[in-house]
């Protein structure tokens, strides 16, 4: 019995107060709400503006607009996140005007959305590119305007497509969120580095911190597979493709 | 309906299509055949400006295609589409295929275009699949449903891209008898296809293109089989080649 006797006395330090009136283990969902914010948030920077440059690399008419699309995803893709966080922190935040109060949180988010971003539109432009060609000259032949080709014919077909893509890259930014603490955002990892120092309790801590990582990634391709349940269309294969 | 003028167009250096010209008069059905590569589909794909043409002029209804300012999305809303692939939106069901352009291009109400959608799928015989999607039809009834799809617009012409040549060899007389029955009913069509039955039955002119995008023969249906004697050496290597004997 001391064994397990032992084993629970280990853990007893979450329970204790870090000094002013928090304990370690409110500490720690707060710092697991950090993470989760801060992925959730570049998450949907991302996104937007994944799509939106993803597809205007496909528009191929204005040469202007794709080279500057593709300007992007080289740009933010190519340079490490840590490197950008750091450039938002303390190159961009002190030279751009009007930059300076904003608060690490935004900042975070820009870095791991802006990063995250050239990586989606990535896959929203290969996407867009495995559709059979006949798709958009059919929508163009009904009438459609190129805008409407996408809104109605393309983009919802190229979601069904890159929903495993975007699984992995919604787990990748929850990874990546502990790039925060850096920039001390109070987020899992700065907890367990904390934590840490102030317990010694090292296994304990990164232990903790590694379930509530792995609880996270769980929920996230729990979400995306219900997701791409409901987006399933009878009689089309699971990449989506089209009929031929 | 339709003029072109000298119509010519390059990919790079490669003419495709070499001083194209034709007429086709409201009511009439016009087949175009030729070997693979001859520029066929970039042809009919000319007349709703799907593949824009260096030269030359193109005239549908009056408009001028070749135009840069012309509204094409207005003119495409009123020319007919049928692809070889049938091209069915496969996210949409059969009944949303048939009603989504005549809501968001024409600005029809969803009851005044599933009314009129529904009357096209009913004319193609699949009033029953009205609610399935495209991937559970079979190819004959996918590119019936794209027939219904464009009937639905109501075009002023339809241009049919090889309509039956990715269908099974059961499921082309299906298409072919949706394509009779709208000759029939005097739609101005052209066809791009080598169902020389079908040129035979209902078509009232024959375009033959060569390679190099050249339109070699414009004849009436009844010089161009009634009168093989009389045609480019070409022409009738091609006709020796995919007529029965
Ligand atoms: N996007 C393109 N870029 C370069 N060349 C092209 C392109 N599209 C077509 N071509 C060429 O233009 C020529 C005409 O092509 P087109 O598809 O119009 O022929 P087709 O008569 O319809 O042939 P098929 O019977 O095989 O459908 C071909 O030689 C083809 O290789
Ligand atoms: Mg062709």
């Amino acid at each position: 019995m001391t064994y397990w006797q032992d084993i629970w006395d280990r853990w007893q330090f979450l329970w204790d107060d870090r000094g002013d009136g928090v304990t370690y283990w409110q500490w720690m969902f707060s710092a697991w709400g950090y993470t989760v914010a801060v992925a959730a948030v570049s998450l949907v920077v991302a996104l937007a503006i994944g799509c939106l440059v993803g597809t205007l690399r496909t528009v191929s008419q204005h040469r202007v607009v794709s080279a500057l699309a593709t300007g992007w995803v080289e740009l933010f893709r190519n340079i490490p996140v840590l490197v950008q966080l750091f450039l938002w922190f303390f190159v961009i935040s002190e030279i751009v005007p009007g930059m300076r109060g904003v608060p690490s949180f935004v900042l975070a988010c820009c870095a791991l959305g802006f990063f995250t971003s050239a990586r989606i539109a990535e896959q929203v432009r290969a996407g867009i590119q495995a559709l059979p060609r006949g798709q958009r000259q059919a929508a163009l032949a009904m009438g459609f305007t190129q805008l409407q080709a996408y809104r109605y014919v393309i983009l919802p077909q190229t979601f069904r497509i890159i929903i495993p893509p975007l699984t992995s890259e919604a787990m990748n930014i929850v990874k990546n969120s502990s790039v925060a603490f850096a920039v001390s955002i109070p987020e899992l990892i700065s907890f367990a580095m904390q934590t840490q120092e102030e317990t010694s309790r090292g296994i304990e801590v990164y232990l903790a911190a590694t379930v509530l990582y792995i609880i996270t990634a769980l929920a996230i391709s729990w979400f995306m597979s219900i997701l791409e349940k409901r987006a399933r269309v009878p009689g089309l294969s699971s990449q989506g493709q089209g009929a031929h | 309906m339709i003029e072109m003028k000298n119509v010519s167009k390059w990919y790079g250096a490669t003419q495709v299509l070499n001083d194209c010209s034709l007429n086709i008069d409201k009511g009439e059905v016009v087949v175009v055949c030729g070997p693979s590569g001859s520029g066929k589909s970039t042809l009919i794909k000319t007349i709703n400006a799907l593949e824009p043409v260096q030269k030359g002029e193109i005239w549908v209804d009056g408009v001028a295609v070749h135009d840069r300012a012309t509204n094409l999305p207005k003119l495409r809303s009123r020319v007919g589409m049928v692809f070889q692939h049938f091209e069915l939106f496969p996210h949409l069901t059969v009944t949303d295929n048939l009603t989504i352009a005549q809501m968001k291009v024409l600005g029809r109400g969803q009851d005044e275009a599933k009314q009129r959608g529904l009357k096209m799928l009913e004319r193609v015989g699949l009033t029953a699949h009205k609610d399935k999607f495209p991937g559970q039809l079979s190819g004959g009834q996918q590119q019936r449903v794209a027939i219904a799809r464009a009937l639905s617009m109501d075009p002023i012409v339809m241009l049919f891209d090889e309509p039956t040549s990715a269908l099974d060899p059961e499921m082309v007389g299906e298409v072919l008898d949706v394509m009779v029955g709208l000759a029939a009913e005097g739609m101005t069509m052209m066809v791009v296809t080598h169902e020389m039955g079908f040129a035979r039955k209902v078509s009232n002119r024959v375009i033959f293109m060569d390679v190099g995008g050249h339109i070699l023969e414009d004849t009436s249906k009844d010089e161009f089989f009634g009168n093989i004697e009389a045609r480019q050496p070409r022409t009738r290597e091609f006709l020796n080649k995919i007529l029965p004997h």
